[in-house]
């Protein structure tokens, strides 16, 4: 069985998957990948099952080495794997002989690298799922090797790459508690500017900008909240819940963003600005 | 009367007038397993319902659960769970100035409540209790680390801190029993509906 050994884990490199959906009731959030298009993504070039695990890499960092040769990709960001120090390309299925040193980049655009390898990493299932939740402690932790589970037998498809974020805008559906704000604190919301907060992680994007004010001053009782969710705090400066967000929320939620901004959201780098566009309704 | 609020294209948040009416409806969607529906999240007058929208969608699910009979049973009806407590936290005394009452008269009341698990949320196996006669305010100052076990008192809640952790409830005492263990089929002791006593035991 291959082993992977991990040289430096980088500033923040957790196991993820497709998430721990089904636990709610237990008070456990879905978790998973933050960016869920770049898991799929990274995962079937290397001709991976969906839900497989990979490392979410936070700004890079990360260098291993395999005691046998594997096909790796990293998924995400324009940061690339360079092998023995190698550069390859952005989003290029790469095959990384035995005991090369494999390492992330830094990225320039986008904040999350998905490191897939062919297999996928052999981490106990917590809940069902590897995903390592940062809020609520639950998932496997990254030690100093990895075995890799056994690749099936499916072909590799070709490589496509997205387009990569810097200032994005971002688009949601109003809702569900929009009627807890005033009609002009709406209309901010479509036409301010807000910049992304260092105080950004897996569970929020936190936005800074013109406040949103609320048309009821009354206390929301907690309430299920999900990914995507534009949630408005007293300050008024909105926080984006994240693959880690909490499972309830004790404040009005504005908007949802559809699922693909959601994934456009966890590339947002502190700094980057953010506008909101409301997307065409479908039901 | 459910009222359906858009929740983004992944969810619907159903809101209900008022606790009872929220878990009467968790139950009838537990019971009925919708099909696309993987996750409920129960709360004080809503019920999140999380969708895979590979499978369905939220117009499929409002008008699946508008035909959902709701409320003939009696939503708690979860297991009875005793939980033993020696009362010495560090908040008693406080809690019992507020209401005027004696410590003992505290314990007496927190044994003597049926307690029900509404809903959770605020960790994984943490449940905000609901049936006592308590209201009474959270700290001022919040303690930056809670033991597990602790056993507190927040507004008309009661409820039991599975792991170590920061929080503003005033604790009334602590138990051994292990709130949150993921070696158990079940992790979470207390889930939604389940019924709760608590027992004064020695020190």
């Amino acid at each position: 069985m291959t082993v992977m050994t991990v040289l430096r884990p980088g500033p923040l490199t957790v196991f993820k998957d497709a998430g721990r959906p089904g636990h709610a009731h237990q008070g456990v959030p879905p978790s998973g990948a933050v960016d869920r298009g770049a898991y799929r993504r990274a995962n079937a070039l290397v001709g991976n099952p969906p839900g497989a695990a990979i490392l979410e890499c936070t700004l890079g960092g990360l260098r291993v080495t395999f005691d046998g040769p594997v096909l790796a990709v990293l998924t995400g960001t324009d940061a690339v794997l360079t092998v023995d120090g190698r550069p390859g390309d952005v989003e290029q299925v790469v095959l990384v002989p035995a005991g090369a040193v494999v390492a992330v980049s830094q990225p320039r655009q986008g904040l999350r690298s998905y490191f897939a390898v062919r297999g996928g990493f052999d981490v106990p299932l917590v809940l069902g799922s590897r995903s390592k939740d940062r809020l609520a402690g639950i998932g496997p932790a990254l030690g100093s090797s990895v075995r890799l589970l056994p690749p099936d037998q499916s072909d590799l498809p070709l490589s496509v790459h997205a387009g990569l974020p810097g200032d994005v805008t971002l688009e949601v559906d109003l809702g569900p508690r929009d009627d807890w704000f005033t009609a002009a604190a709406v209309q901010t919301l479509f036409s301010a500017a807000y910049v992304a907060s260092p105080a950004s992680d897996s569970v929020g994007l936190r936005l800074e900008g013109p406040a949103l004010e609320r048309a009821r001053t009354d206390e929301l009782p907690s309430e299920g909240v999900v990914r995507g969710a534009v949630q408005i705090p007293p300050s008024g400066q909105p926080i984006v819940f994240q693959a880690d967000h909490p499972v309830t929320g004790g404040y009005p939620v504005v908007a949802v963003l559809t699922p693909a901004a959601a994934d456009l959201a966890a590339q947002v780098r502190p700094g980057a600005r953010v506008r909101f566009r409301r997307a065409r309704l479908v039901d | 009367m459910t009222r359906f609020l858009r929740c983004g294209r992944e969810a619907v948040l159903a809101e209900v007038d008022d606790l009872d009416a929220a878990l009467a409806l968790y139950a009838a969607l537990r019971e009925a397993s919708l099909p696309g529906v993987v996750d409920l999240v129960p709360a004080a007058r809503t019920v999140l319902i999380r969708l895979d929208p590979s499978v369905t969608s939220p117009r499929e699910i409002r008008v699946a659960v508008s035909a959902l009979s709701v409320g003939s049973a009696d939503p708690r009806q979860g297991a009875v769970v005793e939980i033993p407590v020696v009362y010495d936290g560090p908040d008693l005394a406080d809690v019992a100035g507020h209401l005027g009452i004696s410590p003992a008269d505290v314990i007496a009341r927190h044994t003597g409540a049926a307690w029900t698990v509404a809903f959770g949320g605020f960790a994984p196996g943490f449940g905000y209790l609901t049936g006592g006669d308590f209201d009474v305010p959270r700290r001022t100052s919040p303690r930056t680390r809670i033991p597990a076990g602790s056993v507190g008192l927040a507004g008309r809640f009661s409820g039991v801190y599975p792991h170590d952790s920061p929080g503003g409830w005033q604790l009334i005492g602590s138990t051994s029993a292990t709130m949150w263990d993921l070696d158990r089929a079940e992790p979470a002791l207390l889930v939604p509906g389940a019924r709760v006593i608590f027992k004064a035991v020695p020190a």
